[in-house]
């Protein structure tokens, strides 16, 4: 069995989790083989053929262009599975490269069961092993759920794609940098967090005043941030900021994915929730099954008595 | 202009999930539904578009699913959308992403829509396919995760959010399949003169199976309740006695709190 990785590129650099691809496909027991629309100083560290085909030719970012490239690396390879990251680029790309391939689609698998491919669903509540009844399989990884670790080593052996000449419809601009932050969060030692829990904007109020008790910053879940009640530079999570600080307080915050990415490595986790069963208690070292809204205040009371 | 808007009816993720009868999705019984959260700000983004132009363009709302899938549609309908569309299929929470984008692409393919719009995934299934997959099928141009959309003489203009804050521009002309990203815009609230007049404004039903690809290319093995890691002290009763509870476990596990 053989895996084709395609890795991921931005900016003039290989992303890092490219190597989780690699670790996933050992994981998985298979062969591997890369592809990367990126440049020579940037193609991953790996005993493997690598398939590249320069992003200067082409815009770093252009979909069609791209699933051309990872086709014609499949025809050259004939991989059983192909892996992308569950990313910006891996969900945009992923269903592109199975439907022309007419081939089934495993997305954001967070883990291997006997073999069998795990994905999380339900807002993380409930498991789902996924099946595929096609002779090749597209696959994205959850970001983190296959970290790599150790030096990257390995002499990649490169064969070159030609970018394939093609009008494409989506035209690159270019990016667009995160808005300046007014606070720091990776530097807080406590970091009190609001989600669409608190109910309303009013509310926030009271978890800032939680998060002063406890002499940290206010942190916020990204539907607080959309809703306009905090500023985005407080979002922690995949979109927003990744912490670990000594203590982190999640106010009415379920635990997506997505958030969790932001804040797992917290040394010491507690969550207020009503829901009992939020996914949040996964990560908790303390749950507390409450209102938040009556909760926060009582605690700060007494933080501060 | 023509816009087609793909909306899901999903459970309201507070619920508590039970394992249906074959294993493979949860037990409807006992669920409250809603819209897929997505999926607001897709139908915003398309009636907004036709605000923009002057009420213009048509806007037909899809929705693939058993009967009760006509409270969203008609929510949709109630937020500006002119018509909708119900593919029926009694059994759609059992079809792959590969068979509801055949659905849609099937449906669509001799309609000549300019813009369709999905969310970038549902809240249940997560597999966030569906969208490229129809761009696929149609064969035109398709951009995933908006957060921004200008669309300014016949060219879009739209941010796709990537990870850490950053966001990528890009340019395209319709055709177009626009998949959308929590945030991109404010979806509003029925008003009741607007929930009235939408109970006029057509509903038409047909079966899914006319449209869709018949045969799935992955399905569920099996479907369950994550192991509890069991890692973590729940508290539970009186708000007081907990507060308490907390400062003791904080002092003793923490340097925070002394
Ligand atoms: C590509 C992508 C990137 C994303 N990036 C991020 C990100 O960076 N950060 C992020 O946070 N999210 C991100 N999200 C969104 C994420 O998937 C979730 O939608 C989001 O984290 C949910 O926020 P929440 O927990 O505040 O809200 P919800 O999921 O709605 O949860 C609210 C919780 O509050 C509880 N609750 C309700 N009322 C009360 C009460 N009175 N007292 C106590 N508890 C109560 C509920 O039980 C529930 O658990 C991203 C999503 C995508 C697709």
């Amino acid at each position: 069995m053989k895996a084709l990785l395609v890795c991921e590129y931005r900016e003039g650099k290989l992303l890092e989790g490219s190597y989780e691809l690699i670790s996933f496909a050992d994981r998985l027991g298979v062969e591997k083989a890369i592809v990367l629309v990126g440049s020579e100083n940037a193609v991953p560290k790996a005993d493997a053929r690598v398939y590249l085909a320069n992003a200067a030719a082409w815009a770093e970012y252009n979909p069609e262009i791209h699933r051309k490239i990872v086709l014609e690396a499949v025809q050259r390879e004939s991989p059983d599975y192909i892996v992308f990251l569950h990313s910006s680029y891996g969900w945009d790309l992923a269903p592109r490269v199975a439907a022309a391939l007419k081939a089934a689609q495993i997305s954001e698998v967070a883990s291997l069961q006997d073999g069998k491919f795990e994905v999380s669903c339900c807002n993380g509540k409930m498991r789902r092993t996924v099946t595929s009844a096609t002779e090749r399989t597209v696959v994205t990884i959850q970001a983190g759920a296959f970290s790599f670790s150790g030096e990257p080593r390995g002499v990649p052996r490169v064969e070159m794609i030609a970018p394939p000449v093609a009008a494409s419809a989506v035209e690159f601009i270019g990016y667009e940098a995160a808005e300046k932050k007014d606070v720091d969060l990776a530097k807080a030692a406590v970091i009190v967090s609001a989600g669409r829990g608190v109910g309303k904007k009013e509310n926030v109020a009271a978890i800032d005043a939680l998060a002063k008790a406890l002499q940290g910053e206010l942190g916020a879940s990204r539907p607080v941030v959309d809703a306009g009640w905090v500023p985005h530079s407080h979002q922690v999570g995949t979109t927003g900021q990744t912490v670990s600080p000594k203590l982190y307080v999640a106010c009415g915050i379920s635990g997506a994915i997505q958030h969790l990415a932001g804040m797992k490595k917290s040394e010491f986790i507690v969550a207020i929730n009503k829901d009992k069963d939020a996914p949040i208690g996964e990560v908790a070292d303390v749950l507390v099954v409450a209102d938040v809204n009556q909760f926060v205040p009582a605690l700060t009371a007494k933080l501060r008595k | 202009m023509k816009i087609l808007v793909c909306i899901k009816q999903v459970p309201d993720m507070e619920s508590k999930f039970k394992v249906n009868a074959k294993g493979v999705w949860y037990e409807e019984t006992d669920l409250a539904f809603r819209m897929n959260e997505y999926d607001e700000y897709a139908v915003e983004q398309a009636v907004q578009l036709k605000e923009q132009l002057g009420g213009g363009p048509e806007v037909t709302v899809l929705s693939i699913g058993p009967d009760r899938v006509l409270e969203p549609v008609k929510k949709a309908l109630a937020m500006g959308c002119d018509r909708a569309v119900h593919l029926k299929d009694d059994d759609s929470s059992g079809k792959d992403p590969w068979q509801i984008a055949s659905a849609i692409a099937g449906f669509s393919r001799d309609k000549n829509f300019d813009l369709i719009f999905t969310g970038m995934q549902s809240q249940d299934r997560g597999s966030a396919q569906v969208g490229a997959i129809v761009s696929e099928l149609l064969g035109c141009a398709c951009v995933t995760t908006v957060v921004h959309f200008a669309f300014n003489d016949g060219i879009v203009t739209a941010k796709r959010e990537l990870e850490g804050g950053l966001k990528c521009i890009v340019r395209f002309r319709l055709p177009a399949v626009v998949t959308c990203q929590l945030g991109l815009n404010k979806p509003r609230y029925p008003t009741l003169p607007n929930i009235m007049k939408a109970k006029k404004k057509e509903i038409v039903s047909q079966a899914a199976a006319g449209f869709a690809a018949t045969e799935a290319l992955s399905g569920t093995g099996e479907f369950y309740v994550p192991a509890k890691k069991g890692r973590g002290i729940i508290l539970e009763g009186d708000v007081n006695e907990m507060a308490d509870r907390l400062i003791g476990i904080l002092k003793e596990k923490t340097t925070v709190v002394r």
